[in-house]
């Protein structure tokens, strides 16, 4: 599974590079689905003896929501902990912890979908921790996280555009404009100047 | 075009802190307050010495609410180009002087859990300034202060006075260091650290940081930039039609000043691009002493920033 | 609230609904036309903010006209439907207070016949005739005003306003007042940065002009301001065209027709300015509104003439962008009957 390229877009839609390990006091690595293997691969370019850096280890794996599971290839890795949750939700009381007590000199590695690490890069950035240091790797589904910007609800897991706000009924058309703080791209009303007039669905965030 | 307006000022203290620092204090002409500013703020202080117009930039250590004066701390620097000692000797209370407004290059980041300040002798300056502003906000924050003793650290007691266990100092000449690593590995999260000081001590803090994992944004530094002394040279500006040579003490960007010509400038210490001037025509080599370009795109550009870089050759050409 | 109308200056108009809104002869003539030449694009047209020609909408820092006290109202509908549109992440109310203070002490002094602030140490009594306001507070302690500062003063105050945060060689939108914007939404934008919240608009990027823009702003300095303007189209006098009305206004856009293009259709000037703060370091970003109906702008024979001939050659991204591509047909149709050929001289300013 290779990191994903996305098309070039605005300047707001965000961009994800390759892992890389760095010089840290502790390394916390979170992944979902197919993120799994980038979190390997990136350990693969560690030269030498990898037991020092997986000493300062924890690594926190959430199975895709498209049923791909890699928790085999981490399990083993030897990681001073290790943790699997059955969903992103369900992580978040754990990661919450994890960062209030954390130091400085915390390196983050974040592999997956867009949704996965938005929504862990929005709770470091409550630390006071600057989001560009958060290394972010994308791997697996494109399915996005969109926010209705007329009723502020977001819906998960959005594959299609336009699509129907899980909140208040509304089509919306699915903008690249991305906000880190909501960790949510913008849904914006498609037939607000002709109402009724919606363009079929296409399939554009697999 | 300077575009910052003047404030005309009288110098109401000049008071020897210790051999090496002494403290000025200013108020406004007309009586009216100086303008607010944000603690990490600097002035220029504009000095006219046997013929050699200066300015020269200090920190301002004043407390950021009280707006009845402001006040600075010089280090006399006897190899320098004389602005230390033009400050030292020559400027007396009741003395009128010209200051600039203050800018800022080296603010807080508001957003920080915590505030860690390492400052090495004069460096200390801004600090004060800051912890004064945090103080009244309830923000934490701790000071690592090194100095060469006791006697030359300025405001130790001072410091230690106001603010107690926040306070942690270091003489060289008791072999105190600072523990660096230990105190950056043991930061909480969302912690900012910031350094003011000598060269050595700046690239020290900053390559600890980097080893000990701490991103670079987190990282906040702020050095005393004085231009570079150097070699005579001549210069030609095409559009003023004037020549006229830059001596040892003094910058290009003064001496174009001394000419009669308005240039533009902000920091004066080459690292905001402020000042970038087109090259009209070289014969020779420009020492290109600015932080601003990458070293391979001077070249390629064809422009120099006379605040800080200096001209060897036969003839040097500047669009101005 | 009622309208202080004694001195028979402020109106008491809507901009929604029934839509009262209109222009006196002197609001139209001192109307900010942004166009000076006979087309557009995008351009860092950055000028110093200093005190302009006498009665135009430059000559003081924060102009006040005749819409004052509706729009203050309206702002306070807007705000009780949608409290969303005024934020301030927690780290910029020191920038808030800067902000007071810059816009109090600018009003007192320009307009002393509506504004008063007398200061004693941190005890300052500020006085708002038109709205009628009567307030003591403590500067800097925001336990003794009824909002926080920027949400305090922006109340009282035409125009929208954003506070950028300086850092990392960049401006952070951390906080804003925002209810009269051209369809972007503060609560989606907040914390992003000068290129972030920038994105959507099309082209500039690849002009660089917001690389230019963004390396000048972080060389601002206090007390010296600068303006630019920005321009877009609204059907009626409608102030608040936020994304999150959408579907609310939207629909206007299909209803425009041949004989009612005067009367609906509205150029919307924004001037912007921006001013660097003293205490927080930061960067108040003020976007006053403007709107003329389309038949009042023609009475000025030149803005008429030019007006037909941008909207006619505008690059098409940007009639989308700006959300009147539907529409202009109608709208140079209309315009067209008052563009007669004759050359427009440069500027902005109507002939005398």
């Amino acid at each position: 599974m290779v990191t994903t390229v996305f098309p070039k877009s605005i300047k707001s839609r965000p961009i994800y590079g390759q892992l890389l390990p760095k010089h840290g006091t502790r390394h916390l690595m979170i992944a979902d689905g197919e993120g799994a293997t980038g979190l390997t691969d990136m350990l693969s370019k560690i030269k030498n003896d990898r037991s020092e850096f997986l000493n300062k280890s924890h690594i926190v794996y959430v199975p895709g929501v498209n049923g791909v599971d890699q928790s085999d290839v981490l399990v083993g890795l030897g990681a001073a902990q290790f943790y699997k949750s059955p969903t992103i939700d369900a992580a978040m009381p754990r990661l919450r912890l994890i960062l209030q007590d954390a130091r400085m000199g915390i390196q983050f590695y974040l592999s997956g979908t867009e949704s996965l690490m938005g929504r862990v890069q929005t709770a470091i950035m409550e630390t006071g921790y600057t989001h560009s240091a958060i290394q972010m790797e994308h791997r697996g589904s494109l399915s996005r996280r969109v926010q209705c910007v007329h009723c502020k609800g977001i819906t998960e897991n959005v594959k299609i555009d336009p699509f129907k706000c899980g909140h208040c009924g509304l089509h919306l058309f699915v903008r690249d404009h991305y906000s880190r703080r909501i960790s949510a791209f913008q849904g914006v009303n498609i037939d607000a100047e002709d109402p009724g007039v919606v363009p079929p669905s296409e399939e554009r965030f697999l | 075009m300077i575009g910052d307006t003047k404030i005309k000022v009288r110098v109401t203290d000049a008071v020897t802190i210790n051999p090496l620092i002494k403290q000025f204090r200013f108020v406004s002409c007309d009586g009216s307050d100086l303008p607010a500013f944000s603690s990490g703020a600097h002035i220029f202080v504009e000095m006219e010495d046997n013929g050699t117009r200066r300015l020269n930039q200090y920190s301002l250590m004043s407390t950021p609410e009280d707006l009845s004066c402001y006040t600075i701390s010089v280090r006399r620097d006897d190899v320098g180009r004389g602005g230390s000692v033009f400050m030292h000797n020559s400027v007396k209370p009741g003395m009128e002087m010209v200051i600039s407004h203050p800018i800022n290059f080296f603010p807080l980041d508001v957003r920080a859990r915590k505030h860690l300040f390492v400052a090495g002798g004069i460096g200390i300056t801004p600090f004060i300034a800051h912890m004064a502003q945090l103080l009244g906000q309830d923000h934490k924050f701790e000071l690592h202060y090194s100095a060469r003793s006791h006697g030359l650290g300025a405001y130790v007691d001072h410091l230690k006075d106001i603010y107690g266990s926040k306070v942690h100092c270091y003489f060289d000449d008791k072999n105190q260091k600072i523990n660096l690593e230990n105190l950056l590995r043991g930061q909480a999260i969302g912690t900012h650290v910031y350094v003011c000081g000598p060269k050595p001590m700046i690239s020290w803090v900053r390559q600890t940081a980097e080893q000990c994992g701490w991103p670079d944004q987190a990282v906040h530094y702020e050095e005393f930039l004085a231009p570079p002394t150097g070699k005579p040279f001549v210069v030609e500006l095409a559009r003023s039609k004037k020549i006229f040579t830059v001596s040892t003490n003094q910058s290009l960007l003064e001496a174009i000043e001394a000419a009669g010509v308005d240039a533009p400038y902000l920091c004066r210490g080459g690292a905001c691009g402020q000042c970038i001037t087109n090259v009209v025509s070289c014969d020779g080599e420009i020492e290109h002493n600015d932080h601003w370009f990458e070293p391979d795109e001077h070249n390629e550009f064809g422009t120099i920033m006379p605040c800080v870089s200096r001209f060897c050759g036969k003839s040097l050409v500047l669009d101005r | 609230m009622g309208i202080n109308i004694k001195d028979g200056f402020f109106s008491d108009e809507t901009f929604r609904e029934d839509f009262t809104y209109k222009n006196s002869p002197q609001a139209i003539k001192r109307f900010p036309f942004p166009f000076d030449r006979d087309d557009y694009m995008y351009a860092v047209n950055l000028e110093p903010h200093t005190k302009g020609r006498e009665g135009s909408v430059f000559e003081f820092a924060f102009d006040v006209d005749e819409h004052y006290v509706s729009e203050m109202r309206d702002r306070a509908m807007v705000l009780s439907e949608d409290p969303l549109r005024c934020q301030s992440l927690p780290h910029m109310t020191l920038a808030g207070w800067d902000l007071l203070e810059l816009i109090m002490v600018s009003k007192a002094r320009d307009y002393p016949k509506w504004f008063s602030l007398t200061k004693d140490g941190n005890q300052w009594h500020w006085i708002n005739r038109p709205m009628g306001i009567d307030q003591k507070f403590t500067f800097l302690d925001e336990t003794t005003l009824p909002y926080g500062p920027m949400e305090y003063i922006t109340r009282q105050t035409q125009g929208d306003f954003s506070l950028q945060d300086e850092r990392d060689g960049n401006l952070w939108m951390d906080a804003g007042m925002i209810t009269s914007q051209a369809d972007w939404s503060l609560d989606f934008d907040i914390g992003m940065n000068f290129m972030e919240w920038h994105a959507p608009v099309p082209l500039a990027h690849e002009k660089g002009i917001f690389d230019r823009a963004l390396k000048y702003l972080l060389n601002l300095r206090l007390g010296a301001p600068v303006r630019r303007y920005n321009w877009t189209m609204t059907i009626d006098p409608l102030l608040d065209t936020a994304p999150e009305t959408y579907p609310i206004w939207g629909p206007t856009r299909a209803t425009l027709e041949k004989g009612n293009v005067g009367e609906r259709m509205n150029l919307r000037v924004e001037v912007q300015a921006l001013f660097r703060l003293p205490r927080s370091n930061a960067i108040a970003f003020s976007i006053r509104c403007y709107l003329v109906r389309f038949e009042d702008l023609v009475t000025v024979p030149k803005w008429g003439r030019r007006l037909h001939r941008v909207i006619k050659e505008l690059h098409p991204d940007l009639a989308v962008y700006k959300g009147f591509l539907r529409n202009r047909p109608l709208m140079v149709e209309y315009l067209a009957q008052f563009d007669d050929g004759a050359p427009t001289s440069p500027g902005c300013w109507p002939d005398e």
